[in-house]
């Protein structure tokens, strides 16, 4: 019985506590820097696009929603020649971000995507690229990658020694 | 010859009951969320208060669905059954000296018959539904009103007996000096706990138990049938308020700086926001705890009351 009374009395005093609602339209959640949100792709800190159409967040997608085609330039770079996210499908697994070996695919706190046609939903190339880093500043895959193109020969990484002559004798 | 002014109250009564109980919806939303931590429903209009229209809109606007296993007559009929009775027991309520629709010499009992007749609409709606959770909330419904009936009709006993009358015109009239809450506080909470199980409100919600039964005997009622349980529900929560308030608190009675129906309406809301702050606080006890509840404890100590209340008044008698 007195813990009826007790319980009651408690519910009661819960009107003078501080609201958990967030008035949203006019007032926006916190959102933590990792929150995965609307997927973008980044370019490396000298803006060329980090994506090398390597198809392995396609592979690791769930949904299948992310399809591209990979194509290489003039320098030798790869770089994909559509990039299509269907975010109608996309279940924002971060599966992507996890597979992406170039830091390029990434998932941003944001999540205000709300379309009233849902063909506005499927995100081309261009709207998914920014013209920044995301959360890796810095990191560009080609000056690390052993890879040769224009500009960057072999043994011209960064901390990559010179490239061994393997027909020679000399150590 | 006073046939004019009568009507107005009839209609005043039966208009202000059917506006404000949509707007409970309204209300017990909106003490729910504050006792949650929420805000409740606070967009559409002043304060929200557009939502009861909203919902109001919404139930007409829906199928009116009778399954075609149902017994259709029995089916459409149970709803109205509780609309009907509990509006009828708003007959013998004083709101205010001179604001009753009849005064009925029996007026406690016309209340108690009319919200006995309420059981009705559960068992028939149950029935006829033709669905075994329905009838299986019907038949619970049935025995928790029938078994809170008999010791809801005997703690009123006590105030009969404290103000000579079955009147309830009469029986605020013999609050003046001292509220019967005081004297009868025992037979007030008994009251209270019946009443709750009457209008089959949390925690006793056992006929509709949404989390066993689906939602009982109304699980088979769709658009406005289901809107005229709902009614039918706020609209018992209005009543067992007022009665509450005419027998143990004083009816109209109040300082003379407000008018005597403010006072009336002041307390009988203050009940309902407790009507809800039950619904906020309390689990749902099970079935046959409920019972032995009613039938070992309350059943019991209400006996003992009108006993000891009846023995006092002859010891002051004599």
């Amino acid at each position: 019985m007195f813990s009826i009374i007790r319980s009651m009395w408690i519910t009661f005093m819960h009107m003078f506590h501080k609201r958990e609602t967030i008035q949203y339209p006019e007032e926006k959640v916190k959102l933590p820097p990792r929150w995965r949100g609307r997927i973008v792709l980044t370019r490396d800190p000298d803006m060329g696009e980090r994506c090398v159409g390597c198809y392995l967040c396609a592979a690791a997608c769930p949904v299948d929603c992310i399809s591209l085609q990979a194509t290489e330039d003039e320098h030798g770079r790869r770089y994909p020649n559509f990039f299509r996210i269907n975010f109608s499908r996309c279940i924002f697994c971060g599966f992507c971000e996890e597979a992406c070996p170039t830091l390029a695919i990434q998932l941003i706190p944001d999540f205000e995507m709300g379309e009233y046609n849902r063909q506005n939903l499927v995100y081309e190339k261009h709207e998914l690229l920014i013209d920044g880093p995301g959360k890796y500043p810095g990191y560009n895959y080609y000056k690390v990658a052993g890879l040769a193109i224009q500009g960057k020969g072999k043994g011209e990484a960064m901390n990559e020694s010179e490239p061994v002559d393997v027909k020679s004798l000399m150590p | 010859m006073k046939l004019f002014p009568h009507l107005w109250i009839v209609v005043g009564v039966l208009g202000g009951l059917l506006l404000v109980a949509p707007g409970l919806i309204w209300l017990e939303r909106r003490m729910l969320a504050l006792w949650q931590d929420r805000y409740g429903p606070n967009r559409a209009g002043p304060f929200g208060l557009l939502v009861v229209l909203a919902d109001t809109l919404k139930l007409f606007f829906k199928e009116d669905w009778i399954p075609p296993f149902a017994d259709k007559f029995v089916f459409v009929v149970a709803p109205a059954i509780v609309v009907v009775t509990v509006l009828l027991s708003f007959v013998v309520i004083p709101f205010a000296p001179g604001i009753i629709v009849a005064d009925l010499n029996i007026g406690v009992l016309f209340f108690l018959a009319m919200s006995s007749m309420g059981a009705y609409s559960i068992i028939l709606g149950g029935w006829a539904s033709n669905n075994k959770y329905s009838l299986l909330g019907a038949m619970r419904g049935a025995a928790q009103m029938i078994s809170y009936e008999v010791f809801m009709g005997l703690a009123l006993m006590g105030v009969v007996l404290q103000a000579g009358s079955f009147s309830l015109h009469t029986i605020v009239e013999a609050q003046h000096k001292i509220w019967f809450i005081v004297p009868q506080f025992v037979g007030f909470v008994i009251f209270l706990i019946a009443g709750i199980a009457e209008t089959h409100r949390l925690p006793f919600d056992i006929p509709e138990a949404e989390s066993e039964l689906v939602a009982g005997f109304h699980s088979e009622y769709s658009g406005m049938k289901f809107g005229l349980f709902f009614v039918g529900e706020y609209l018992g929560i209005m009543l067992i308020s007022s009665v509450i308030t005419c027998l143990y608190f004083g009816g109209w009675i109040g300082p003379a700086f407000l008018p005597p129906v403010v006072w009336f309406i002041i307390k009988m809301f203050a009940f309902i926001i407790f009507f809800i702050l039950l619904r906020a606080s309390l689990p749902r006890p099970r079935y046959d705890q409920l019972m032995e509840y009613g039938w070992k404890f309350l059943f019991p100590l209400t006996l003992v009351n009108l006993l000891v209340t009846a023995g006092i008044l002859l010891y002051m008698k004599s």
